[in-house]
């Protein structure tokens, strides 16, 4: 018999195929804004101003959409495997509920003008709440996934309670900003953020990868993993706090964008199969890919104005998640 | 001799003693049968052997090693386990959860290589398991996945197999052949085995030695014959029994009144 099972070559090829994806996802994007440059004019020769607005501005925020994209959907395979759920995503320790706390408190104060200010303190945000999620759920030395799973929908429900409550009580002109947060916002990003996101997320992808069997055997059972060699807590604590971070990060810097961790790790498990060696590169790529043309999308489909990325990645993520919950026993 | 040593184990869940003062050896190529009511600390036990639990009192020996001193990655090389159950959250496939077993093998980012597809192929055939090889976990019967697990288990390369009550949920016919697949791994493969099981007629025909477990307390150890008596029985379980000779192999045999 022969086995199907994944191997180097199987990785490689299917990360070569997403990694053409995602490039070609990056090129039309940059051809596709309110300043209409036909693709045809990249062989004919741009103008002055033609180059500034493709390296300049759009560039900047493509590469931004993939890391942020990348990052989530990575994060959200990452939940679903620790938490053995596979309708886990990167919110649901509460995360994005600590972040938006921080970020909306740093809106109506007036934080915005202190370089890195909102996102530092969303990201501040995040950390307390996961710390204390984590300090919730611990049981002596032990993370027992289910209880994790419900100190996050707690904490979030009772985040969700306070936002209602800065928004319904402040005055604030800055109600508009706070509102494109929640719903994701990729337009802002400095190259600054852009870097310091694109650093950790290729440092969480090498230390994700690492434990790629370990999470295996953790998705089938922590007792299987154990008796299979594993050290199942010190891996455990690795995966969540990277997991964790990426998402952390992420949020800080573009808001709360819904769906993509949720959605694109299922659907690249429905086409490679459930083994993370091919689980994580896919969900890296196809995360990029997507939340790129979920952006181009934003920016385009109203021109001049704007949609936040988070209405677009809803409107693709959740009919596609409806059919996969009526396709009955989905994963 | 011995490969496997319970010194004096104890274990308790709260305040609740559910294993105490458990002290045995088991020998080199033997198969081993735990038997004793429900809540008499069998899983437990078959936990702390294999060191997932670690015992309040006492110790475990593999070998010359205290098992709570020593690294998973070495445990796992010597003791592979069959669990009771398997939970299905994502589709693995049933050649992915036999190459599984090679965990302990390979580093944190070796993929499979020919050798380790070779031995998950003997363990697959041994196993009768090689024609649903391609076919999702999920889409077999409770006897084939309890095959597959325990192929998984000798893709591990173990010297010593535990099997956790593996015929709950099968019919008599693969209770047999689940028992028969045991015996033929002790003698071909030379695996030590350690199986819990609740049904005594079973252990007797197919243990080399028992060890009947009362309230987390050692009760009595030795062959079939001598630990399998009515007498024994009645006084752990609490239930008449008739206890006479299997007219085919002599071993003690159990009817209930």
């Amino acid at each position: 018999m022969v086995f199907r099972t994944v191997n180097l070559l199987k990785v490689l090829e299917i990360s070569f195929l997403l990694l053409v994806v995602l490039t070609v996802s990056i090129a039309v994007s940059l051809f596709v804004g309110v300043t209409d440059i036909g693709i045809f004019r990249g062989i004919t020769g741009l103008t002055r101003m033609e180059k500034e607005i493709i390296f300049s501005i759009r560039l900047p925020r493509i590469l931004f959409a993939g890391i942020v994209g990348a990052s989530l959907s990575m994060a959200g395979a990452v939940f679903q495997a620790l938490l053995r759920n596979p309708l886990a995503d990167p919110y649901i320790l509460g995360i994005s509920g600590g972040a938006a706390v921080g970020a909306i408190f740093g809106i109506l104060i007036g934080a915005a003008v202190l370089p890195l200010g909102i996102p530092g303190l969303a990201f501040l945000g995040a950390v307390l709440t996961v710390i204390s999620v984590f300090g919730i759920a611990r049981t002596g030395a032990q993370l027992r996934s289910n209880t994790l799973l419900l100190a996050g929908v707690i904490v979030n429900a009772f985040f969700s309670a306070i936002i209602m409550f800065l928004i319904s009580t402040s005055t604030s002109s800055e109600i508009h900003n706070v509102m494109f947060w929640l719903m994701g916002d990729l337009s802002l990003a400095t190259t600054g953020e852009i870097a310091l996101t694109g650093t950790i997320l290729l440092a969480g992808f090498a230390v994700l990868y690492a434990y790629a069997r370990p999470m295996n055997l953790i998705v089938v059972s922590e007792e299987t993993a154990l008796q299979l060699g594993i050290n199942v807590e010190k891996a455990k604590k690795i995966l969540f706090v990277t997991a964790s971070l990426l998402t952390g990060v992420a949020v800080a810097v573009s808001g709360i964008i819904g769906f993509v961790g949720l959605v694109i790790p299922h659907l690249m498990r429905m086409m490679f199969g459930p083994d993370h060696r091919i689980l994580l590169p896919a969900s890296f790529l196809f995360g990029a890919s997507f939340l790129v043309v979920a952006d181009t999308i934003a920016r385009t489909l109203m021109a001049p104005s704007e949609l936040p990325v988070g209405v677009i990645t809803a409107i693709c993520g959740a009919p596609y998640f409806i059919y996969l919950l009526r396709k009955g026993r989905g994963y | 001799m011995a490969i496997m040593r319970a010194d004096k184990v104890g274990f308790q869940y709260g305040q609740q003693w559910v294993l105490r003062d458990v002290t045995f050896e088991v020998r080199q190529g033997e198969v081993l049968g735990i038997i004793g009511p429900n809540g008499s600390g069998k899983t437990t036990l078959l936990k702390i052997l294999d060191g997932i639990l670690e015992p309040r009192e006492g110790c475990v020996w593999l070998r010359d090693r205290d098992i709570s001193q020593t690294g998973r990655e070495v445990v796992a090389k010597a003791i592979g386990v069959v669990p009771q159950d398997y939970s299905m959250y994502f589709p693995f496939s049933v050649e992915e959860i036999v190459l599984m077993g090679r965990t302990p093998h390979l580093g944190l980012l070796r993929f499979e290589g020919q050798k380790d597809f070779a031995i998950a192929r003997r363990a697959m055939e041994m196993t009768d398991t090689t024609e649903f090889s391609q076919r999702g976990m999920g889409e077999l019967s409770g006897g084939e996945r309890q095959r597959v697990l325990i192929a998984r288990a000798i893709t591990q390369e173990p010297q010593i197999l535990l099997l956790d009550e593996p015929t709950t949920y099968l019919d008599i016919k693969h209770q047999v052949a689940l028992f028969q697949l045991m015996k033929m791994l002790n003698k071909k493969e030379n695996l030590s085995v350690i199986v819990v099981t609740q049904d005594i007629n079973l252990a007797s025909q197919y243990c080399d030695r028992i060890l009947l477990l009362k309230n987390g307390r050692f009760f009595s150890m030795g062959p079939p014959s001598e630990v399998i008596t009515s007498e024994n029985i009645q006084k752990v379980y609490e239930t008449d029994v008739l206890v006479d000779s299997h007219p085919h192999t002599g071993l003690p045999r159990v009817t209930l009144i």
